[in-house]
This record gives C-alpha cells, structure tokens and sequence, in this order.
C-alpha cells in the first residue's frame, strides 16, 4: 500500500454554543501519496485543506471514512486509532509542520526542535547537535539557539517550527503553509528540504498558496473543492 | 502481550456517593507507563473524588482499581492489605497536592522533608540521604544552600517543588496530582509547569494531573478526560480534544478560554 491513503473521509463540525449549527467541511475525501511523492492540497480559504491535514495527524476527528497510514509495514485507521496508537504514529511515523509555532514558555529553540528526536530515543546532547546543523541551514542565528522562541520573528519562529518537523526521518510529512512567513533565500532553503524529504522516499502532503513553490516542489495537485460538503448538511 | 503492553492502572467503573450525593459514576479507563492522564471539569464535577477513589484515598461505592505492582502482578487495591497500600504510596506512587502544608512537613528542615521518604524505604545512611536530597533540590530549582531551612520559610513556588522532589526521590512510577499550580502566580506557574514536564519525560512518570487549566492540561497531559456532574463526558487525544471538542460542555470550556 501507499504510505497514506484516504478514503470517504468526512468531517463537519457541530457548535453546540451556536445552537446546534452544523457545519460541513468536506466530504468523500480519497486520494493516496506514494513513497518520495508530494501532493499539493489545493483550493480557497476554508474549503477544508488544514481540516483534512489535521484529520491524518490525528488532531481533528474524522466523522465517516478510513485514513490509512503505512505504520511498521501495518496499516492503521487513523481515524479508528486510539489515543496511544495515535501517539505512537506521530512518534515513529508522521510528522507536522503547522502554520504557527506552539511555543512552550522556557524551553531553548534548540531543544523545541530537538525534542522529537530525545522523544524517539537519541541521546540528547546528539539530538542538539543535529537540530544545531538544521536551524544553521535555515539561517536561524545561533545566538538565538538557547533562547524560548516565544519572542522570535514570524520567521525565525516558522524556521525553527520547520526545523523540528524535519529533523526526525519520518515515513510522513505534512506540510501547512511552510513558507507562508518565509522571504524568498529561505524559501528556498525549504524548498531544498523537501526535495531532500523526497530523495529519502517519504510522503508529503502539503498545503502551499505559493504558486512558484507549489509548482517546483508538488509532483500533484489535488483540488480540495471537488470534495465540498457544502450543501449536504 | 509484552509486559510494558500491560496497563499500569485500570479504573473499571468507579462511583461514589456521599449518601444521596453523587461524587463521580461509572468512571473507566486504562493509564499506561509513561502516560499522562488530565481530568478536567469545574469545580464540583467529581475530579477531586475520582483522584482521591485512585489513590485508595477513598473507598468506592461501586467498581474497583487496580495496579501492577512492580513484581509485575496487577492487583486489586481494594485487596491490599493495610501495610501493603502504605508501601505502595511510600515507594511506588506521589502525591502531589495543591496545598503544599498538606504534602509537607512545614516545621521540619527542608531536606528532612525529602529524606523522610528515603528513610521509609529503608535508607539508612545520613550522608547519602543528605547527599541525594541536596540532589533533588537542586534538580527542583532549590538552592542547595536552603536544605536545613523549614518550608514555612519558603515561598508557595518554593513549596511547590520541594513537594515534587519529596514525591519523586524514591523513583515512583505513578504520581498523582491535584492542581499542582493551583495558587501560584503565573511566572511561577510556568517554571513548575516547564519543570514539571521535564521531569515527567525524563524519569517516564505515568500521572493523572487534575486541573481546572486547560493550558496545563496541553502542555503536561497525552489524553484528557472531561467531567462534568461526576461524569465523564468526552475522554481521547489531549490536543484532539481541545482543538476538536464534541461535547457542548467541552465546547464552552475549550471557548472560555481567553487569549494571552
């Protein structure tokens, strides 16, 4: 099988505090992505493409259909997986770049992208030293390295975000909006990243408004509208 | 089935009344090594009865916990004898409570605090209790120099982490915490919160951490359970249900939250 693949998934999202109100995001959602192949997710503002992203990370629930992901050779639901099974994926098997920075007061931007890796079992200090050579190549300056990234720049706090979802060799990536803070020298450097991710084989499913960055890193584009819930709420 | 594949703690449908008054019903779950569990809800939803029914604190009206104990066996602690629950919270498990006069000794020095729980596992050695104490004072972020002073004379930070080291020197497994930053001012919520989650990963403590701050729950917790009027209403993912909630009620709480 692909390392992930999609099939039916369904997701609206009811506001209790709204009255009840339903609100349909997309449905019938099914498309896979090969080893080293990147699909770009594509469509306007609020067609859904961050919901279906966080659906195969595991962040929002999917109400209907199946998110199968390629995990030690096994295929997993992640839309049936329980919390632990969950966690393990996100562990072992994918990875995240999220638009903003969730930043933990104290801790040093070298060890919030570090951190993935001291959680897969390398040795800490071994896991600095690689997250060290990442934000470099991403230009984040050292002086910067043992501080909280909390009181970075929009872009020094997106590199340092890129560089933590990078850093760990996951079968998976997903990518939202992973230049959308970025001047074009360090786009660039992202988009070298990616293609390195491909070179190793593995599967990117990303969301990207840049048209230039779109067309030189996705080998695909799958156009989210054509999964439109609206109108079956 | 690999023996860390075992859970470490199993809630099979805990209740309580107190007389007609309902504490929590029919509360289950499975806690794992290395596992994070927060229970969230307003005051008076049954978090506090629900820690206290785990840690044998009370007994239940209905259902049963039990624990795999470190020669591997899972037992029923409502079977335990006296002294073997004793054991248990003296080696095995912490207790951390938002009122640090009530997990502390106030009057006594600092490092007494923290070798008491040595000495009731066996340690004998006074050099070697004061050497490991002066240790995890300053693993807490104590100055060292503080160790023969009562906690009395330390701040409510202060307290708060040298009831984290009293809980955590003889290396439980389990911790148990009841609003661990409740009271603090929130400079110092954040240094216990960072230190406690370092901790937390580093010595691959399992915890069920009740609180009332969602912040606190995301930063410290792999699953969260919801209670509400002594029940559970929403339990999964921490992050799934705080940025996806499915309840009405897990919705208004996630949306109370004001924005720093």
């Amino acid at each position: 099988m692909d390392p992930l693949q999609l099939t039916g998934v369904a997701k609206s999202f009811t506001m209790h505090l709204q009255g009840g109100i339903r609100l349909p995001v997309v449905a019938g959602v099914a498309f896979s992505v090969g080893a080293g192949e990147c699909v770009a997710l594509a469509g306007p503002s609020g067609a859904g493409k961050s919901s279906v992203l966080k659906m195969i990370f595991g962040n929002y629930r999917c109400d209907t259909g199946q998110i199968l992901v390629r995990h030690e050779g096994e295929p997993i639901d992640v839309a049936r997986a329980d919390a632990r099974a969950i966690l393990k994926l996100r562990r072992t098997t994918i990875g995240y770049v999220s638009q903003f920075l969730r930043a933990v007061p104290r801790i040093a931007a070298i060890d919030v992208v570090a951190e993935p890796l001291v959680a897969a079992g390398v040795g800490r200090e071994a896991a600095r030293a690689r997250a060290g050579d990442l934000l470099a190549r991403l230009n984040v300056r050292e002086r910067l390295w043992e501080l909280p990234p909390a009181t970075f720049s929009g872009g020094e706090q997106q590199r340092v975000n890129i560089a933590r979802g990078f850093l760990p060799a996951l079968p998976i990536l997903l990518l939202d909006e992973p230049t959308a803070s970025l001047d074009a020298a360090n786009r660039a450097g992202v988009m070298d990243l990616i293609t390195e991710k491909k070179k190793c084989g593995t599967a990117i499913a990303s969301i990207v408004h840049d048209d230039d960055v779109r067309a030189r890193t996705a080998d695909r584009v799958i156009d989210i509208t054509r999964f439109s819930a609206q109108g079956t709420a | 089935m690999s023996e860390t594949d075992a859970p470490l703690l199993l809630a099979e449908g805990l209740t309580k009344y107190y007389g007609r008054q309902l504490g929590c019903r029919e509360v289950s779950f499975a806690l794992y090594e290395g596992e994070v569990l927060a229970v969230v809800g307003e005051s008076g939803s049954g978090k506090t009865t629900l820690l206290q029914l785990l840690s044998t604190q009370l007994a239940p009206s209905a259902g049963r916990v039990r624990y795999r104990l470190r020669d591997g066996v899972t037992r029923d602690l409502a079977e335990l004898s006296e002294a073997e629950r004793r054991f248990l919270f003296r080696t095995d498990w912490g207790y951390v409570h938002q009122d640090a006069a009530l997990g502390l000794r106030m009057n006594v020095s600092a490092g007494a605090n923290v070798g008491e729980r040595l000495m009731a596992v066996g340690w004998r050695h006074y050099g070697r209790i004061r050497g490991t104490a002066t240790q995890w004072l300053d693993r807490v972020e104590i100055d060292p120099e503080r160790i023969d002073d009562p906690p009395l004379t330390y701040s409510g930070g202060m307290r708060q982490r040298l009831q984290i080291a009293r809980n955590l020197v003889t290396q439980p497994r389990l911790v148990f915490m009841d609003e661990p930053t409740g009271g603090l001012d929130v400079s110092v919520q954040a240094r216990l919160l960072d230190l406690l989650r370092g901790l937390v990963t580093e010595l691959g403590l399992a915890a069920v951490i009740v609180t009332h701050d969602l912040a606190v729950a995301r930063l410290l917790s792999h699953r969260i359970m919801v209670m509400k009027g002594g029940e559970v209403i929403e339990h999964g993912l921490t992050d799934q249900v705080l940025d996806d909630p499915r309840e009405p009620y897990s919705q208004l709480l996630v949306s109370s939250i004001l924005p720093a």
